[in-house]
């Protein structure tokens, strides 16, 4: 029979990590739970293929009913955990019912930030397929939007709806929003690509109010304009989901901090992962949060790892990566590029849709890579990041890759 | 043997499965996956399936 692992959380984290663990040969009972009341999904698609229709709530579920079935983990949907009894080692359920567990894994995630901008009806957050289909029914009814918040969701919602043929407009009180994370040179190209598609930006300028109802919204500007949409979408980051942990006397700060194993800090048979977790990343010496879909599925990978081998358990130390969707680029990110000190374009000019920028940090040493519509550039300077210091070899690699001038 | 199939359709080229099984996958010019062995091992399997796992549009299974 073995021990239990019950799993907080069936976004991708908490099912990979119920998937790693039988792959490792754990033969144990494995629970999965879970707020939501769906079947467990993916939730990349649902600002990009999804919100437009492009594919269905099959094409995004993250495992078969036949292999939840073959690996006999069963999931408790629609149950909210409320707490846990650390002593006791039980999961506490909002109806009373308590779970208990050997090893437990707090895969919770994050939630929208909140809008703190108050409509009648018409103003949409993107997270969960709740969010997702109620925006989707919003977007086919409606001829324009306004997007506030110009991170990654922002431009996802903002390419999906200017594609479904609405008039887009997009707010960022930075210049640059992509700057935060690329660096302003970069970032002006994601503007320029806004732009070429047809999508107004408002970056600079905050939002001071938004009100109206649903198909005769108004977004007013701090700089003065006034924004008419029939629909708003926020999209202003995300926030760990924790508070159920507040009593549980697990560290919590921004997340649910962690050891290097990815262990919650003093606890033998506690871990975190995936968007929820912030661990002391040995690598870079310090505790930090990622909030990415690969970043997920790789801890889940060292957590499985660490239930099934407890005496020596293995570090956690990624090269983070990340893709975004933007109407026709392929957006790919390795490695850290937003404390770079330096930033080298490489352009392809046989083929003017694609483009590569290499980031070295303070120390002139090579930290990131970002590549558009170049997914073989990516693979090589991905594997380089493990390896390689000088930033030169990434910029050779990249030039043999393009034709000579 | 165990053998891993790839849906060329689906694949979309962001190559968790090459950091995965570097061996076993890489990505082509255009941007798709390329199978490098069918075939494996036993002994491979783990990788196999971790590089499953990481495919963000389960482009990949494995058929036994």
């Amino acid at each position: 029979m073995g021990s239990k692992t019950v799993i907080v959380g069936g976004s991708v984290g908490g099912i990979r990590a119920a998937q790693a663990l039988r792959s490792q040969g754990f033969a144990g009972e494995i629970a999965v739970i879970d707020a939501e009341p769906h079947v467990p999904y993916d939730k990349p698609p649902l600002s990009k293929g999804f919100l437009n229709g492009a594919i269905g709530f099959d094409r995004i579920q993250l495992i078969s009913e036949k292999e939840l079935n073959d690996s006999e983990v069963s999931l408790l949907l629609g149950q909210r955990a409320v707490g846990i009894d650390v002593s006791g080692k039980m999961v506490l359920l909002e109806g009373g019912q308590r779970i208990s567990y050997d090893d437990l894994v707090i895969a919770t995630g994050v939630r929208a930030r909140p809008s703190p901008w108050n409509a009648a009806d018409g103003v949409h957050l993107l997270r969960t397929l709740d969010d997702a289909q109620s925006l989707k029914r919003d977007l086919l009814e409606s001829s324009s939007v306004v997007v506030v918040g110009g991170g990654f969701i922002g431009a996802e919602v903002a390419a999906t709806a200017s594609k479904l043929g609405l008039l887009v407009s997009i707010v960022d009180p930075l210049a640059v929003p992509i700057g935060r994370i690329l660096g302003d040179e970069v970032g002006e190209r994601f503007i320029g690509l806004h732009h070429a598609n047809g999508v107004s930006t408002h970056f600079g300028t905050g939002v001071e109010s938004i009100s109206g109802s649903r198909g005769n919204l108004v977004v007013r500007l701090t700089n003065g304009v006034h924004l008419s949409g029939d629909i708003v979408v926020v999209g202003i980051g995300a926030i760990p989901n924790v508070e159920w942990l507040a009593s549980s006397g697990l560290v919590l700060d921004n997340g649910v901090v962690c050891d290097e194993f990815s262990r919650a800090v003093g606890q033998a048979n506690i871990y975190g992962l995936g968007d929820v977790a912030r661990w002391h990343h040995p690598g870079l010496r310090r505790l930090v949060r990622v909030e990415h879909w690969t970043n997920a599925v790789e801890q889940a990978a060292c957590v499985a790892r660490n239930i099934v081998n407890p005496s020596n358990p293995v570090s956690y130390s990624p090269v983070p990566y990340v893709w975004s969707d933007q109407y026709d680029w392929k957006i790919q990110i390795a490695g850290e590029t937003s404390d770079a000190s330096r930033c080298t374009l490489v352009e392809d000019h046989a083929n003017l849709n694609r483009f590569a920028a290499v980031y070295a940090d303070g120390a002139g040493f090579y930290s990131g890579i970002v590549t558009v519509n170049w997914p073989r550039a990516m693979i090589q300077c991905r594997k380089l990041l493990e390896t390689e210091k000088d930033p030169a070899a990434p910029l050779e690699l990249l030039r043999q890759m393009v034709p000579a001038i | 043997m165990p053998i891993i199939k790839a849906d060329l359709e689906l694949c979309q080229g962001y190559a968790n499965c090459v950091m995965e099984a570097p061996k076993l996958f890489d990505i082509s010019d255009d941007g798709i996956v390329v199978v490098l062995e069918e075939e494996f091992g036993e002994e491979t399997r783990g990788r196999v399936e971790a590089a499953v796992r990481s495919c963000p549009v389960s482009a990949l299974r494995i058929e036994d």
